[in-house]
């Protein structure tokens, strides 16, 4: 149930973002999702994409630093509430959250959330027994293809 | 050849070693002799040496001992430059077989002759230096430093070769050339700089051959000051045992001193190149033990006698018998060259400490820049380090620890605060030879 993300150290340089896409772009890599989070000096650009190995393979051959963190992404209600309802249910079952982002398209009324858990496997446990929808890799590309 | 004075179990017996284990009597009389007789042709054929020892009214013959040395004058490395190219030369052109020259970065570069005697000498040192480490007739040697003015290639090469090891003379650089040929030749050690070296095992890694299931068992690394951090990371991500070389173009080129496989410190080729550690401020010199500037005095050179040679190294010497039998004097390690020194904000910091701080730090690499901004005065260091995939982590607060702690362990050697900026890797230059690792952008 859990994805896999990669993670890229970048220096806070100009140009040094479009490097890596057009690198995954060339091997035909499509970015599901990202985020990026940055300090002055660096940041560190978090991507999802369906053949993670092959992007991973492509990104450490042109020399990056890649570090494959397991997210776990879940469906979340789109309207007023819906994000603390599941926020509410993280904290109860005592889980942290590292950090979190939103992915960019939606499914019908909802909307797909990625969390980076410390503990990915006991959150699973505590959303799936709070009924929460946990998206699996396999049906996450499959609604990417729809 | 007797085995009373082979105890050496660390490798096999080499005829040429037998120095390294006289009575220390009889050592310090073969000193005196070749000293006193060394002091007489310098001071008759170079008139630099004989104007400073008439002005400190020292003759040769005042010379009765080993510790009348410390009668002699000093001697610098601006005296090589100042007398360029030939006048320290005590021997007449048609005797000098060999011209090395530093590149002369800062000016001219300073010029070393030898005889064919002198090649003689250089050769049966590094032999020493190769038995010292383990190495024998049948060993593949691939000597990585550089070939040409340099004495690093030149020098290690016709040791090799007199050790009656196979001696590939690669020279630096190339380094996907340097991995198919360690791997196709079946090379057993390499001589290189211990930067360099760690250039080709991030290489390795690179382009997927693992170092571990080469044949490569012995690294001779020497030419710039390395760190023990930087021996334990060698060894770790390689087979090979780590030794230390140590030698200087103004004396005779690598081959002065090496390690055994005591590690406890280098053996001093005494009987060829007498050491002395004198106090950096006093030129006095120290007790064993206390730390201060390393000085040579060369006892059979021909074409260019050296007396009280200031090295710029700093060290100190361990009087006491070395485990591996060796009677010849160790000094002990030489991290730090005053010349590599910087004073930031009062306190004087060498390029080695930084180094200490990183490597202490889990996963971090030792490629490494230091860079100095600001006025003379405030200055800042920033230290560059390049981030690694086991140093890496998704989460910002993770790296910002990192750097934490990284310019706390650097901090804590060198007690002034630094700023340390992580970039991306292989955005540090690699070097071939010797390594740069400081710049220096204040405003003088």
């Amino acid at each position: 149930m859990k994805i896999h993300q990669l993670s890229l150290f970048l220096e806070n340089k100009p140009g040094r973002l479009s490097e890596p896409c057009q690198a995954l772009a060339s091997e035909g890599i499509n970015i599901l999702t990202l985020s990026l989070a940055d300090t002055q000096q660096f940041g560190i650009l978090r991507i999802i994409v369906r053949d993670w190995e092959k992007a991973r393979d492509v990104l450490s051959k042109m020399g990056c630093v890649v570090n494959i963190t397991e997210v776990v992404a879940t469906e979340v209600e789109d309207r007023p509430g819906g994000l603390a309802e599941i926020l509410k249910v993280i904290e109860a079952g005592g889980i942290n959250i590292e950090y979190m982002y939103a992915f960019t398209f939606r499914y019908g009324d909802k909307a797909v959330l990625v969390f980076r858990f410390n503990d990915p496997d006991a959150a699973l446990k505590v959303l799936q027994a709070k009924g929460i929808n946990v998206i699996g890799p396999v049906e996450l590309y499959e609604r990417m293809r729809s | 050849m007797g085995g009373e004075f082979w105890h050496d179990a660390g490798c096999a017996f080499h005829p040429v070693s037998a120095p390294d284990y006289l009575p220390v009597k009889q050592l310090r009389q073969m000193q005196l002799h070749r000293l006193q007789a060394m002091v007489t042709r310098a001071y008759d054929n170079v008139p630099l040496y004989r104007d400073r020892m008439k002005e400190r009214g020292v003759k040769p013959e005042d010379i009765q001992s080993l510790e009348d040395i410390a009668k002699l004058p000093f001697t610098v490395k601006t005296d090589l430059r100042d007398t360029y190219p030939f006048g320290l030369f005590a021997s007449p052109m048609n005797e000098v077989v060999r011209l090395h020259a530093s590149s002369g970065t800062t000016g001219k570069p300073i010029v070393v002759a030898y005889t064919k005697e002198d090649l003689d000498v250089w050769a049966n040192a590094m032999v020493r230096c190769f038995a010292a480490c383990g190495l024998d007739r049948g060993d593949i040697i691939q000597n990585a430093y550089g070939y040409g003015l340099f004495t690093g290639g030149l020098g290690a090469h016709y040791g090799a070769e007199a050790l009656g090891a196979t001696v590939i003379p690669i020279s630096g650089g190339n380094t996907d050339r340097q991995l198919m040929i360690m791997k196709d030749f079946g090379v057993t050690a390499i001589c290189c700089t211990p930067s360099y070296f760690i250039h080709i095992i991030d290489h390795a890694q690179k382009v997927g051959v693992d170092m571990k299931a080469l044949p490569l068992r012995v690294g001779v690394f020497g030419a710039e000051p390395w760190t023990e951090e930087m021996r334990k990371r060698v060894q770790e991500e390689t087979r090979i045992e780590a030794y230390d070389i140590y030698g200087l173009s103004e004396i005779v080129g690598p081959g002065v001193g090496n390690e055994c496989w005591a590690h406890g410190g280098l053996h001093i080729f005494e009987d060829h190149f007498y050491p002395e550690v004198v106090d950096l401020n006093t030129l006095e010199p120290v007790p064993d033990g206390e730390e201060g500037e390393l000085v040579f005095t060369t006892l059979s050179k021909k074409a260019m006698p050296m007396i009280r040679y200031r090295t710029r190294d700093i060290t100190s010497m361990i009087a006491e018998p070395c485990k591996c039998g060796r009677t010849i004097r160790r000094i002990s390690r030489i991290s730090r060259r005053s010349d590599d020194m910087f004073i930031i904000r009062g306190v004087n910091v060498y390029p080695s400490q930084i180094e200490t701080g990183l490597l202490s730090v889990e996963g971090t690499l030792p490629h490494y820049l230091i860079i100095l901004t600001g006025d003379m005065g405030l200055a800042d260091i920033e230290v560059q380090v390049e981030v690694t995939p086991e140093i890496f982590s998704d989460k910002i607060g993770a790296m910002e620890q990192l750097q934490k702690k990284i310019s706390q362990a650097i901090e804590r050697i060198i007690n002034i605060r630094v700023k340390v900026r992580l970039v991306e890797p292989n955005t540090i230059q690699r070097s071939e030879g010797k390594a740069k690792r400081v710049i220096d952008k204040r405003n003088k």
